[in-house]
């Protein structure tokens, strides 16, 4: 197990993250914040904190749970637990920011993506993840990347944030069982 | 966590975990239903049928939603308009079933046991929607998530359930349910409503409603079945109301913050009155909502993967079973 990013690190990227995302859309106007579970909703809510304290204006987040738009429910080994979706606001012509922490296959974004769409037609949707580990099955990109890390694909890219699992840090595993989450 | 069985036959045998489970898994389904589009793709490909060899408006309609939410195929007969009327017996029926690939099946069937002995004939999974006077897992399932979502618990609540227990199945599931997370339960009803067995089930009994409603935090209210009362268990529904009827008057002594609920159809005016059935205590709305949310729950709990009922299906399939 090798560390890939620190508690610095993280702050560090996600700061730039925040910046690139006010760049990008010349401001906060319009601007949602959607986080996937389980660990993009804790990212979500510190990119929306950056971007508040620079444009002081307060940003919507939410929380997307993909559990039941995943394309291996009928494959996995027993059903994932299925968590709550919250996004109580309109995402009708906003620019939602989705965020997550790892991106890999693209599978999660995708069905991410389906989801979002059922609950409104936003103005775009951007993608930002903490970290890109390459190994795309569909073409997926993200527009907002903390840290490129080539990867085997044996190999396992985790975080760990402090709200869930008591400190702030991405791990590269070595084929390690998958967490459930 | 899982569920151990890919059956929902019954409350009796279910832990406290696997109820637990599912009503964990209906919160996030309940969410679903405040939605734009109220519909997810996690039942995509599967197909359920709905076997009513009894009549049902609300609990078929509720699991037939709740398919539809999940996005599985659904197919649905009840007994009026199916070969069952031409004298098909229920295992002719079920290989037929078979024979066109379904992946579930929900079955209300008159005789107890009838879905157990679904269960054991076919590949697909088997879910429970009433079976004689034996069990009504999914109502049960729906009572005790609106009083876990009223409460915030179950254990320690005081619930009465009053009426014909003898041959409520709503009854016998809710004890089972009720008692395995941890509530205290109570049954309300004339002597020959009760069923023989009643000491066995671990719940106290009264004959008199008055002291049954004293101490209640919940107040579970039986519809009085008209069908089945030919025999001369009770004198009159006119009697019945007098002294198992629940009324505003009756309930001038019940604990603050009650909660009343009737899992349906409603005879307005003979084991409730309107007052109680659509004032500020009453649940029952909510039941019928929430019941959705369950059934949800338990469709997409039971359905799945490896060692689910499609693998299952593929090695039933290769040795041929009959």
């Amino acid at each position: 197990m090798s560390q890939i990013l620190d508690a610095k690190g993280i702050e560090r990227a996600i700061a730039r993250i925040a910046h690139e995302i006010i760049e990008r859309n010349k401001g906060a106007d319009d601007l949602v914040i959607v986080g996937i579970r389980a660990r993009g909703d804790y990212l979500a809510a510190r990119v929306a904190e950056v971007i508040e304290s620079i444009e002081k204006v307060s940003i919507p987040v939410g929380v997307i749970d993909i559990t039941l738009y995943r394309d291996d429910l009928q494959v996995v080994l027993e059903q994932p637990v299925v968590h709550k979706t919250e996004i109580p606001f309109d995402i009708e012509d906003k620019e939602v920011i989705l965020v997550d922490d790892v991106l890999n296959t693209g599978r999660t974004a995708r069905a991410a993506l389906d989801q979002l769409m059922d609950f409104g037609r936003p103005r775009s949707v951007q993608l930002a993840v903490l970290v890109d580990r390459g190994h795309r099955e569909l073409p997926i990109r993200a527009d907002y990347v903390g840290k490129n890390v080539p990867t085997a694909k044996g190999q396992r890219v985790v975080a760990h944030v402090q709200e869930v699992d008591g400190v702030d840090e991405v791990v590269v595993e070595k084929d390690l069982p998958r967490r459930r989450s | 966590m899982k569920l151990k069985s890919r059956h929902l036959l019954g409350l009796e045998e279910m832990s406290a975990e696997e109820i637990g489970l599912i009503l964990e898994t209906a919160e996030s389904f309940k969410e679903i239903l405040e939605r734009p589009i109220k519909k997810v793709p996690a039942l995509r490909g599967l197909t359920v049928a709905n076997l009513f060899f009894e009549p049902s408006t609300r609990t078929r309609f509720s699991f037939e939603l709740a398919e539809k939410r999940l996005s599985a195929d659904t197919v649905s007969f009840s007994t009026a308009s199916s070969s069952v009327k031409k004298g098909e017996t229920l295992m002719d029926t079920v290989k037929n079933i078979e024979a066109m690939k379904i992946d579930q099946v929900v079955i209300r069937h008159s005789a107890p046991g009838a879905p157990h002995f679904l269960a054991a004939n076919i590949g697909a999974s088997v879910i429970n929607a009433g079976d004689g006077a034996h069990e009504h897992p999914t109502q049960a399932l729906l009572d005790l998530f609106t009083l876990r979502q009223k409460y915030g618990r179950l254990d320690g609540l005081r619930v009465v359930i009053v009426g014909d227990i003898a041959h409520s199945r709503v009854a016998r599931s809710d004890i089972w349910g009720l008692k395995t997370m941890g509530a205290s339960v109570a049954v309300c009803a004339p002597k020959t409503l009760l069923p023989l067995d009643v000491s066995q089930m671990g719940v106290d009994v009264f004959i008199d409603l008055d002291p049954a409603i004293e101490g209640a935090d919940v107040i579970n209210v039986l519809r009085l079945q008209r069908e089945r009362q030919s025999q001369g268990l009770l004198p009159s529904p006119r009697e019945y109301h007098r002294r198992y009827g629940v009324t505003l008057e009756r309930l001038a002594g019940a604990k603050k913050g009650l909660t009343i609920m009737h899992p349906g159809p409603i005879n307005r005016g003979l084991e409730i009155t309107p007052e109680v059935a659509d004032g500020p205590y009453s649940v029952i709305l909510d039941q019928v909502l929430n019941g959705v949310a369950v059934r949800m729950a338990v469709l997409f709990l039971l359905s799945g993967g490896e060692g689910g009922i499609r693998e299952e299906a593929e090695v039933r399939g290769e040795a041929g079973i009959q």
